[in-house]
């Protein structure tokens, strides 16, 4: 009885990471495929796909742009939502609870539908599709994000810090910049790296804001619309390998935190 | 007579609809130690809050070396405070720390470094220099707290309840230390405190507070042996309070009626007040009656052996509502359920207006 208990659990277990990761592993072995199509039997491994996603020009220079758009509106994401955060938590202010609910309400609403929303205000408002739109567009998914993550590790036990800064001298800058930004550090860290992932593979909002000039996701789409090839899928690994990396950075800086 | 250096006048206080400060005046000399002693609520640390420049007073003013500092931000003000919980920067090493202060007058990084050097030294902690601050213990960190409030020379330094984490046996240790250290570099300290023996020990001037006013205020030699109300009589240390009415007041004599019977005790009192008389339990006498003022017998409730005395808890036999607090010699022979005699000498009494 016992053992089957034991059999059920390992084949649920395999199944569940199956189901989540076989995708990937398929996308990233036929990546290697030596020949020109992503179907079994394979054949490398080789590296000519992923030396035809880097001898492309649009596929890299869309690769830059999305790394720019990320970093970018990343940084733009975790100084707005340091700063509310920071307001939220050592002012009192009118209504606070309620101006806390919509800040983080844009986490709520689907991707399409603050992409929609954009598209209809920066037409209204003259803004054309850009980078810049979309980079905008991030900004708007990730604040609440970054909000959330900074204003959740924001407790009382650094006020008496920021005051004991205070009392010995500090500027209000001088405390922000000295004092809370190196204690806040590792959320600071962890709500970037999150914000980079999330903005890194994000397609809906790019693809609505987005003409000329797009990022990586968009570009991929573009590829698929011409039918499967090892390409895509090296470019698919390509995409999945940073955003690896990035998530590793957030859970190093948010989860290894000592604990003070 | 110079000016105090600092000379808190009429200062009120209310957070919302309660009043936590009343009408509240304290004079601080140069160099002098000052404990402000109170129960929770009483006040003190809004007081603190308020020298420190955390708290702007709703009324009355607060003048520092005769400057009127009444709304002058903590950055701006000639006061340190070494926080409760420390607030060391947890991000900067020791040296840093203590640095800060020198670092935002805009002092070169050669200076800033001998002289955190120095004001480790002080403290005893010249070794963690280079040390973050969670890997000191919880006295070493409230050393570097007081070195880092002390380096920049403040005109007052603030303690609020700097040895409230710290377990007895340590606390004891830095209680004699924080004296040292406090006659060593002339600052006036101002600490906050609810432990009434720290308060005795450490004090220059104790003031006991309570309900958002100053009840007395003196020496703690003369605040213990001669409280003004009933409350620090109380408050510090511990005392037996027979209430009574004045019957006779005539020569600095009062006569008092009392459960136990008439007491006559120099002082003076209107006729017919209420007054409450205190004696400290080291001044009562049990068994035979030695002193001069008979205080009835007693029945014995219990007796707590305390190590070089016993404390002694006895109902009174005429009113069982008084409670007589004594202490007796570790080697009475007294115990729960004996009747005891009861009395003191006359100089012993507290006369407490009630």
């Amino acid at each position: 009885m016992r053992a089957a208990v034991r059999l059920a659990a390992w084949v649920y277990a395999i199944a569940v990471y199956g189901f989540i990761f076989l995708p990937v592993v398929v996308l990233v072995l036929f990546s290697l495929q030596a020949t020109s199509f992503p179907i079994p039997p394979f054949t490398g491994p080789s590296l000519r796909w992923y030396q035809a996603v880097l001898s492309d020009a649009r596929l890299t220079s869309a690769l830059v742009n999305s790394l720019l758009v990320a970093v970018l509106s990343s940084l733009a994401s975790i100084a707005l939502g340091f700063l509310s955060a920071w307001g939220f938590a050592r002012f009192v202010l009118p209504g606070s609870a309620l101006l806390r609910g919509l800040i983080t309400l844009p986490l709520t609403v689907s991707y399409l539908i603050i992409g929609m929303g954009l598209l209809v205000l920066f037409n209204w408002a003259g803004v054309p599709k850009s980078l810049l739109a979309a980079g905008i567009g991030h900004v708007v998914i990730n604040l609440p994000l970054c909000f959330a993550i900074i204003y959740s590790q924001m407790g009382d036990h650094q006020i008496n810090i920021e005051r004991a800064a205070r009392d010995l001298g500090a500027a209000e800058w001088k405390v922000l910049l000295m004092i809370t930004v190196p204690v806040m550090a590792p959320a600071i860290f962890a709500g970037f790296f999150l914000s980079m992932t999330f903005s890194w593979d994000e397609f809906v909002i790019s693809f609505l804001l987005t003409r000329f000039e797009t990022t990586l996701p968009v570009e991929i789409w573009n590829l698929l619309r011409s039918g499967l090839n090892p390409k895509t899928n090296a470019v698919g690994s390509l995409v999945f390998a940073v955003s690896i990396v990035l998530v590793v950075f957030f859970e190093l800086t948010l989860l290894r935190r000592k604990p003070a | 007579m110079s000016a105090p250096l600092v000379d808190i006048r009429n200062v009120s206080h209310r957070f919302g609809q309660l009043a936590v400060l009343k009408d509240v005046s304290l004079a601080i000399e140069p160099g002098s130690y000052t404990i402000l002693l109170g129960p929770s609520g009483s006040g003190k640390t809004t007081l603190l809050s308020i020298l420190g420049g955390f708290v702007t007073p709703s009324e009355g003013k607060v003048f520092i070396r005769g400057q009127d500092c009444t709304a002058v931000p903590p950055a701006r003000r000639p006061t340190t405070t070494v926080f409760q919980d420390y607030a060391l920067f947890p991000h900067m090493s020791v040296g840093s720390n203590v640095g800060f202060g020198l670092r935002m007058q805009g002092v070169d990084g050669a200076t800033r470094a001998a002289k955190a050097r120095d004001a480790l030294a002080l403290v005893g902690l010249a070794a963690a220099f280079d040390k973050k601050p969670h890997q000191l213990s919880g006295g070493q960190r409230q050393r570097v707290a007081l070195a880092r409030a002390l380096v920049i020379e403040p005109a007052v330094l603030l303690l609020d309840e700097p040895l409230g984490a710290l377990d007895l046996k340590l606390r004891r240790q830095m209680q004699d230390e924080l004296k040292a250290i406090q006659k060593r570099v002339g600052t006036a300290f101002v600490h906050v405190t609810h432990d009434q023996e720290e308060a005795m020990a450490l004090a220059d001037h104790c003031v006991v507070m309570n309900d958002g006013r100053i009840e007395d205020e003196g020496p703690p030699e003369r605040v213990y042996a001669r409280p003004k109300t009933r409350f620090s009589a109380t408050f510090m240390g511990e005392s037996t309070i027979l209430a009574g009415t004045v019957t006779e007041a005539r020569n600095g004599i009062v006569t008092v009626s009392t459960a136990v019977g008439p007491i006559s005790v120099h002082g003076t009192s209107p006729a017919g007040g209420k007054i409450a008389l205190a004696i400290r339990p080291e001044h009562l006498v049990l068994d035979e009656a030695k002193g001069d003022i008979a205080l009835g017998k007693a029945k014995v409730g219990d007796v707590v052996f305390q190590g070089s005395f016993k404390r002694v808890l006895a109902a009174s036999a005429q009113d069982p509502a008084l409670q007589f607090i004594a202490k007796a010699p570790a080697s009475a022979a007294v115990q729960a359920g004996d009747t005891i005699a009861v009395s003191c000498n006359a100089q012993d009494i507290i006369l407490l207006a009630d």
